[in-house]
Order: C-alpha cells, then structure tokens, then sequence
C-alpha cells in the first residue's frame, strides 16, 4: 500500500524541475555527460559567479558560526578566545540537562506551541473560507488588503498597541474603571499570558495566514460545485466535500512546518514582554539561551542549550516530513 | 467567467426557484442577484448575510480601529489627550507639535535616519544578491546546480544559533557598526527560492532565443528576465524592506551605543517600556507633567515606525497573490 502513495506524493510536489535530477546523466542530456567538470565549469562561468556573493554571505554568517558551536563542548572564555579555550567534553550538555530552569523553559515552549495550535492555526482556514463566500471582487479585496496588514508591523508595534489598549494604563482598563467595572492588566498578568500572546499573534498573522488557503481555494474547479449542487449538496456539504479536501495538502504542509517549529515560538515577541509577566511564563527556550548567554555570560552552557534546541529541531521537520511521506502527502521537500 | 455564468441565471429557473425556495410573484420583488455569483449557487439566507457581514465588519475594525486611535492621538493636543484620559476616540484639537517635536533633531530623528539609512541599503543588497543567486541556480543543468541549492536548503532547515552568531559578529569587530544590522540576516534562502521558481518559470524559448542572439547571462537576466519579474522582485524586496525596518532584537544585540539605535529599539525603550531617553529632551517632559502627557509624542514614533509601511504596501499589495503564491504553491 505505500509504494503507491508514495510515487502519488511525489508526484505532487511543485518543485517538478527536481523530478529528472535523480538520473542527470541519463538520456535527456546526453552531451552533459561527455564534458568534462572544467568545460562545464567555463560554460557555466557568469551563472556560478552570480551565486558567488549569497555563498560568501551564507559561508561567513550561517556557516562558520555552526562551526562556532565547538564552544559548547568547551569552557569558553572571550578573553581567551575560541582556539585556546579548554575542551570540557559534555559538560556543558550536562548542565543544560540538569538545569531545571532549562526545562521550565522546555516546557514553557512546548504549551505555547501546543496553545497555539489549537487557537491559532484553524482561525486562517476559518477566514479563508469566509473571505472566499465573499463573491464582490471590490469588497473581497479591499478585506484582504486590510487583514494582510497587520502581518508587516514590528512586534514592537504590535505589543505597543496591544499595550495602549488593553494595557494598565490602556484605553479598556479606562473604559471600565469608568464603568465601575474593576480594571485589569492583561500584559502583566502571568495567568492569561498564553491567551495575550496568541491574541496578538492573531492579531499580526492570521490575516496573512489566509494568503495560501484562498491560492489553494482559487485552484478548485467550480465544475465541481456545480456538480454538486446537481447532486443536492448544499452549502456545508459542498465545504466538507470539496473545499476541505482541496485544501488538504496546504492544511498539512503547514501543520508539518509549525511542528518542525515547535521548538520557536515567537521569539521577538516573547522577549519584549518576558519583563513585564517574568521569567514563569514567558522563557522559552530562545529567551532562555539570550538571557544565559548573553546577559549572564554563560557563553558555553547557552551554545550548549541552543544546539539541542536546534539538533531536535532538525529532527522535528525531518521526522515531521517523513510523517507527511507516508500519508502520501507532498511535505515541505521531496524524497531524494 | 462570473458574468458568463451570471447571464446564464435565466436559463436555470429550476435552481433558482429551488434556492429561493418561493413562488413566482416573490421571486420578482427579491433583490438584484450578485452578477458575481455563479448560477448554481444558492442565495444566502438574510441570516447568513447579516452574520457574514458582522463577522467581517468586526475584523476589519480589529485592525483599522487601533491604527485610527494612534494616529489620532499623535495628531492631538497634550490638553486634549488630558482630558480624554489617555488615547483619543473622536478628535477634537489636533495639531503637529509631536512630530515637529521628534523630528526637530534629538535621538528619535536620529534613529529614523538610522533606521532609513539601513533599510535602504539592506534591501538594495540583500535584494540584489538574492536575484542573482537565484537566476545562476535557475538552470538544472549547470555546473555545481545541486550542490549549492543544497548549501542554501541546508540553512532553512538548521540555524547555527544565537550565541555562535553573536561570538562571531563580535570578533568581526562589528559591534556597534551599521553592518551588523545588514549582514548577519542578508540572506534569506526562502527569498532566493521564492525568486528561483519564479525565473524557472519563465519561458526558456525567450532567454535561448537571446542567447543565441549573443547575448551573455547577465544581459539575458538584465535585459529580458528582470523586466519580466518585476512583480515577484516587488515583493521579495518588500520581505527584506520591511524585515530591516522591523527588526529591532539584532539592534539590541550588537548595538550599545545608543545614538546608533535604529527606530524600532527606540519605540521599545521610549514607548513601550516608558524609560526616559537621554538628551531626547521629550521624556523629561513625561517625568515632569505625568505618563499622559508624553502620549501625543510616543504615539507620533509609533506612527513614525508604521508610515514607510503604509506607504509602501499598497503598491506591492497587489503583487502578493501573483508573487508570492507562484513561488509558494510551486516550491
């Protein structure tokens, strides 16, 4: 049962340029295969020299600094300096394992990640689907423009505002003081954080969020629909037969990449506000690893704490699309 | 397509009558039917309609009504905020004294200078090499093809981290300099994709027809390829304007020198955590009168931050579904 899944998701994959790559020197360009590295590399000169600049960018400030990452298997020291700091073995990792602030931290993420994924990632295909029962050209576009903003605002914007209107000394809390009604601070309330948090994430990317559900919607043949109204489909039936279906693969590829993501959860976000609720509920895992690293000078156990982050992340998104392969979904790449 | 099926709406009267569910005479006093509508499909319910309707108005007032309260409030008098209690629902004076007032020299004009400044020349160059990047990996059969769209993959899927990152901005000895706001975070290999899909789309009859015209790659890319993709480098470069403009956490890393802050730090220090700037000469005002009366001048640096966003999005808005799902659904 799985071969035929599987050809069936790689079959559809976008990336349609990487099917016959598998077999470069096979039939389709036989002459590629007779020249040798140094005439192609001359053939191909101005293309390779146009990638040169991403390369040196990518080589200098992506891929060194994974090479930086030794430190953590040392007890680095600025003033000594990464050649002549003292290897420690897995000490640093020990640390990080047996630090129970780490761990908040660990979990801390974790029921972000989870809250999220129940209060925020539907909220998209939701409006999605509203914004496509919307038929005026005018109105649907003049509604997407809006939604869509919010999306280029700085966190700092965003917390700002939320901060203005629901903060202490906020537009609501006025309002109900005025009222007679006892005011509240959500932003510096630990206890409806997650809810704070997830609200202005909302606020800021579920519009934009919509943006691949409508292009997905846009793909679907309305024959279909008029087939089935001819069949006595109505309204909902029509969205549980066709509609959810064709936004299927979207609806998987996205929930793969926010799993592959568990482990990030709105890092400029959270550090703007760990202040204001403290660290209980606000560190996550890349807050902790700024404010060990960072602020505490700690430069070995935080390197440390970042690479387990970043390896099971790793981890995530590959066992993630694995997951997706064998649903005979596309994933985020293809099999090899 | 739509006016074709609307037109058609005569020749179906079984479903229309059907979805309106009434007799003759009722179906002539019913409102105009949308000429948007496909014929097949069944009128809402007024029901329906009407919580559509709310649902959607309340959306769009979601995200105008915050925008509408801080840009009035920034355009308002210190006496009527005052009075008001802190932001301003309906406007009653208004006045510029706050943006004269920013903007008058200090560190908030400082920063909106860096701020610009850094934007601008990320964007040209971060912007620039991703093009270029992505239309050499654009041919499957050249030389190194795989390898290098494999170093750029590599990057989406593992970051070095913060602290190795940091440690190495650091023994560059670019601490405190502009470059580190640009450099580290110059490339984006969603954006060299995105871009790639793009120019792989494009008709190669087109570009083998120039070659074979004499033309090298760089006049094929300049000349023909460029011109064609203006929508979809419209927006990449809108990804990177608008991921300088934002940023503002790289700034708190390797930025200690204040004067150098970029206007996202300041809008973090000076409005959202209310500390008083040195030599701003705005906060001391704040201290003497009272938290409100700074209000107009923080709001006016919030708007300040928002404005190159406002200007800028209509005009690439429109590209979003061309662009950005092209490269989206084929990548």
């Amino acid at each position: 049962m799985t071969a035929p899944t599987r050809s069936a998701g790689a079959g559809r994959t976008g990336r349609s340029d990487r099917a016959p790559r598998p077999v470069p020197a096979a039939t389709s360009d036989p002459p590629v295969r007779h020249r040798s590295a140094w005439t192609r590399i001359k053939r191909d000169r101005s293309l390779l020299i146009m990638t040169v600049p991403v390369i040196v960018l990518l080589g200098v400030f992506a891929y060194v600094p994974m090479l930086g990452n030794v430190i953590a298997w040392q007890d680095y020291s600025p003033y000594v300096g990464i050649l002549d700091s003292p290897f420690v073995g897995w000490w640093n990792f020990e640390r990080v394992f047996t630090n129970p602030l780490f761990w908040d931290a660990v979990r801390n993420t974790l029921v972000i990640t989870a809250f999220q994924l129940v209060f925020f990632f539907p909220i998209p295909i939701v409006l999605a689907l509203l914004l496509n029962s919307v038929i005026t050209p005018a109105i649907r576009t003049t509604i997407q423009s809006v939604v869509y903003l919010p999306h280029f605002f700085s966190w700092v914007l965003v917390v700002t505002i939320f901060q203005q209107l629901l903060g202490g000394a906020g537009q609501l809390h006025r309002i109900l003081e005025a009222n007679g009604f006892a005011g509240f601070d959500i932003m510096t309330n630990p206890d409806t954080f997650l809810v704070l948090i997830t609200a202005q994430s909302v606020w800021k990317d579920a519009g934009w969020g919509i943006i691949i559900f409508l292009a997905a919607l846009s793909t679907v043949d309305p024959a279909l629909y008029e087939a089935s109204v001819m069949d006595g489909a109505n309204r909902w039936r029509r969205i549980w037969h066709i509609t959810l279906p064709a936004l299927r693969p979207v609806i998987i590829l996205l929930l793969i990449l926010r799993l592959g993501d568990a482990l990030t959860v709105g890092f400029e976000q959270l550090i703007l506000q760990r202040g204001a609720v403290g660290a209980g509920v606000a560190e996550v895992l890349d807050t902790f690893v700024y404010y060990q690293g960072v602020i505490n000078g700690d430069w070995s156990f935080a390197a440390a704490a970042g690479l387990v982050k970043g390896i099971v992340s790793l981890i995530l998104v590959l066992g993630a699309n694995k997951i997706a392969h064998v649903f005979g979904e596309a994933g985020v790449y293809k099999r090899a | 397509m739509s006016t074709a099926l609307g037109s058609n709406r005569g020749t179906h009267p079984a479903i229309d009558e059907a979805a309106a569910g009434t007799a003759r005479p009722d179906s002539r006093r019913r409102p105009r039917r949308s000429k948007h509508r496909p014929a097949w499909e069944d009128r809402p319910t007024a029901l329906g309609t009407g919580a559509k309707v709310i649902v959607l108005a309340l959306i769009v007032l979601a995200v105008v009504y915050p925008l509408y309260t801080v840009i009035i409030t920034s355009l308002s008098t210190t006496a009527a905020v005052t009075e008001a209690g802190g932001l301003i629902t309906v406007p009653t004076e208004l006045t510029t004294a706050a943006y004269r007032q920013i903007l008058a020299g200090g560190i908030v004009t400082r920063a909106t200078m860096v701020s610009v400044g850094v934007t601008a020349v990320g964007t040209l160059l971060s912007t620039t090499v991703s093009i270029l990047c992505a239309y050499g990996l654009s041919k499957p059969t050249s030389f190194g093809h795989r390898p290098i769209l494999f170093v750029l993959l590599i990057t989406m899927f593992f970051g070095a981290g913060m602290i190795p990152t940091y440690l190495l901005v650091s023994n560059l000895g670019l601490i405190d300099t502009y470059w580190s706001l640009i450099l580290p975070g110059a490339v984006s290999a969603f954006n060299v994709l995105l871009l790639r899909n793009f120019f792989m789309g494009i008709d190669p009859g087109i570009t083998d027809a120039a070659r074979i015209d004499g033309a090298g790659e760089w006049r094929v890319l300049g000349q023909i390829v460029l011109p064609m993709s203006k929508a979809v480098t419209a927006v990449v470069a809108l990804f990177y304007g608008v991921g300088y403009w934002n940023a503002f956490f790289n700034a708190m890393l390797y930025i200690n020198d204040n004067a150098k802050w970029p206007l996202q730090l300041v809008l973090r220090s000076y409005v959202l955590q209310g500390v008083t700037l040195p030599g701003s000469g705005v906060g001391q005002v704040d201290v003497a009168t009272g938290a409100v009366t700074g209000l107009p001048v923080k709001m006016a640096v919030m708007v300040l931050a928002i404005i190159p966003v406002l200007v800028v999005y209509p005009f690439v808005q429109r590209h979003f579904t061309k662009g950005v799902i092209f490269g989206a659904i084929k990548g």
